[in-house]
């Protein structure tokens, strides 16, 4: 199947986008105006825009700890993104949860998730609920190499699979939990293998390639809507920064790092088959990559001018009716 | 008696060196423990001490637990390591049907000698999901020991006392309090479960505290003496098995009190604590129990919701204060 050459520069323009939040939350970070813990998805860009690419508005997702290219590929404002982790009032959820308790339920986002594998049982409920409302909606849960090893992930994939839930599990191996290597935590090396023991397809992709992305989870993406039920992707890739910015990282050399950086970074991949396709030159690019800085300059000026709620806000949005 | 000044993480590496090198089934287990000597470098140097006896898991809480009760019930002596207070939630089987029970159960045939070290408390920004403090749920556990250390010297005398004794023990240090520092006797030492220490002699009011608490209760007593009031600081160091006898002959001499935690006001340590005090101190009571705590919603992540949440030393000044001077309305 061709691509629209149109769609493929605006993902790209996404991919860009995610690069350029993830980098400008980093200087932030660092330069202590961002307050608490922040995990940054440099590298993966093609799996989170590749995945939510397929999907509809009204589609589901539910997304890690690693959350902001989730959240900017469903769409969400860079502005509230930006302000909720200054902790300002403007943020998503006014400056209560911060980077990795980003939402925007308006779009579908069903939340970030603090607690690894959080997201996989909830998940369910959302698949389940597409099916008792009848609708043509899918729901996609992130989740990491290490969070695959939750026993809930067991769990969930195995009543999602036997109710034909319209559910994708996006998994991305990005070869690191926190400190722990993949080898030594894991039995096997693609970890899409369990899902032959839940009998729904399980699928090993370049998590670097957007079309591969895009192919395998526009699969997933119909079989769910037809009532087949779920699939497990499985998207390599590599976590680029350490596990929060501030990782000492005495876990890992540069030297493995490096391969990932330069020879099979998602956006230079993508860039070099737009370019050879001619659909992209160097001019636009520039164009592109400007157009995310003013963006994002514009989202960290809409922040640090947004005020920081009332402490006694803090008493607030505990219940419907207290 | 030498003494050196120890922060509480130094203060625990150098419990467990010792504990490690005493007893070869001891052991510790948990998620990322041997890249940086722990999340907090809590453990420094003993991944290189200890390389087959600090070992590193999958995230599978659950399974860490479950392999702490099993290989406590056959010989070992594990601590678990459970990365944030916060994820309990996802082994409360293990700790609360499984390591809490099995001895009972099984009509006293076992020991079940694990600690589960969980670092807690909130103040690093960390949102509703990293920042709990959860040790009141633990003490409504029968089975289940509580120790909640504040003072790097207790932090070194009672984690020996829990790797040593035969039951499950909830170990809980708070996250701020790492650095800390204090004395700390060189000579091996251990501080018993269940003993609570007056902390500061006084006459008008005794603030019962532990963990994070007494550090406000300390910056209170301080202010407090410049009001002339003179606080008691009973630290209890254990809340399960509670030392309620330092408690009440404290308060038998102040015959006030006021309870400090962390952890949130409703259904915390300090009910049970007012609870106690009232069936055996009724009488001599002059004034209520005040009880100091967080405010009852999830930690808020942006600095001055959550600064607002925290219970701060001001709360225990003026609770002490309002039990200084209240006088009874009928
Ligand atoms: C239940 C639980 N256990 C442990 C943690 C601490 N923790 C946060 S992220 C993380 C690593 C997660 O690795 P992975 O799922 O592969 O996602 P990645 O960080 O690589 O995106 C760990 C251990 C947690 N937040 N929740």
């Amino acid at each position: 199947m061709a691509e629209d050459a149109g769609m493929l520069l605006e993902l790209y323009n996404r991919m860009v986008t995610v690069r350029t939040f993830e980098t400008v939350a980093g200087e932030y970070f660092a330069a202590g105006e961002i307050p608490g813990f922040i995990h940054l998805s440099i590298g993966q860009e093609a799996s989170s825009v590749g995945v939510c690419s397929c999907l509809q508005a009204d589609d589901y997702v539910i997304t890690t700890h690693r959350g902001h290219g989730h959240m900017i590929a469903k769409g969400a404002d860079l502005k509230r993104m930006t302000a909720e982790l200054f902790g300002r009032k403007t943020g998503y959820c006014k400056g209560k949860g911060g980077s990795m308790h980003i939402a925007d339920f308006s779009i579908g986002i069903l939340g970030a998730n603090g607690v690894v594998a959080g997201g996989l049982p909830i998940i369910a409920g959302a698949g389940f609920s597409i099916k008792m409302r009848k609708t043509d909606q899918v729901a996609v849960c992130f989740f990491g190499d290490g969070a695959a090893n939750r026993g809930t992930v067991h769990e969930v994939m195995n009543l999602a699979s036997v109710w034909k839930l319209p559910i994708i599990f996006a998994l991305e191996n990005n070869q690191w939990a926190s400190t722990t290597p993949l080898e030594v935590s894991c039995a096997v090396e693609d970890i899409s293998c369990r899902a032959a023991g839940y009998n729904m397809p399980g699928v090993v992709v370049d998590g670097n390639d957007l079309i591969a992305v895009r192919k395998a989870t526009l699969e997933a993406v119909e079989r769910a809507r037809s009532g087949k039920g779920p699939t497990l992707i499985e998207n390599k890739t590599y976590r680029i920064r350490g596990h929060f910015e501030g990782d000492p990282q005495k876990y890992r050399a540069q030297a493995e790092i490096t391969p990932w950086q330069e020879k099979n970074d998602p956006i230079k991949r993508m860039y070099d088959y737009l370019v050879t396709d001619g659909i992209l030159d160097e001019k636009m690019n520039l164009k592109i990559w400007d157009d995310a800085a003013a963006a994002l300059e514009e989202a960290i000026s809409y922040a640090k001018d947004s005020p920081f709620p009332e402490p006694e806000e803090a008493l607030e949005d505990l219940f419907v009716n207290p | 008696m030498t003494e050196r000044i120890l922060s509480a993480s130094a203060a625990l590496s150098e419990a467990l060196h010792e504990e490690m090198k005493r007893d070869e089934t001891v052991f510790i287990l948990g998620e990322d423990l041997t890249a940086h000597a722990g999340l907090f470098g809590q453990f420094k140097g003993l991944p290189e001490n200890f390389p087959d006896r600090i070992i590193d898991t999958p995230i599978s809480e659950a399974a860490i637990v479950g392999v702490g009760v099993g290989s406590a019930l056959t010989g070992m002596r594990p601590i678990v390591d459970l990365h944030f207070s916060d994820f309990v939630t996802c082994c409360m089987d293990e700790l609360v049907n499984q390591a809490a029970k099995i001895r009972y159960m099984f009509g006293g045939q076992v020991k079940m000698p694990l600690v589960v070290w969980c670092p807690d408390g909130a103040g690093i920004r960390a949102a509703a999901q990293h920042s709990q403090s959860l040790e009141a749920w633990f003490v409504h556990v029968p089975g289940l020991k509580v120790v909640v250390p504040s003072e790097p010297a207790d932090v070194k005398g009672l984690i020996k006392s829990a790797v040593r004794d035969d039951d499950p023990v909830m170990f809980f240090q708070n996250k701020n309090l790492f650095s800390r520092q204090g004395p700390v006797q060189k000579e091996e030492y251990l501080i018993p479960l269940g003993k609570a220490a007056v902390k500061r002699q006084g006459k008008d009011v005794t603030l019962i505290c532990y963990g994070s608490g007494y550090y406000l209760c300390l910056e209170a007593a301080k202010i407090l003496a410049g009001q002339n009031i003179d606080a008691e600081i009973v630290d209890l160091r254990t809340l399960k098995p509670l030392d309620m006898d330092t408690v009440i002959s404290s308060i038998k001499k102040t015959r006030r009190a006021v309870t400090v935690h962390e952890a949130c006001l409703t259904g915390g340590f300090g009910a049970e604590l007012c609870a106690l005090i009232q069936e055996e101190l009724f009488d001599l009571l002059k004034a209520p129990v005040k009880r100091v705590a967080a405010r009852d919603v999830p930690m808020p992540f942006s600095p001055a919701m959550e600064d607002f949440c925290m219970p701060k030393v001001a709360d225990v000044v003026e609770a002490a204060r309002s039990a200084v001077s209240w006088t009874a309305s009928r």
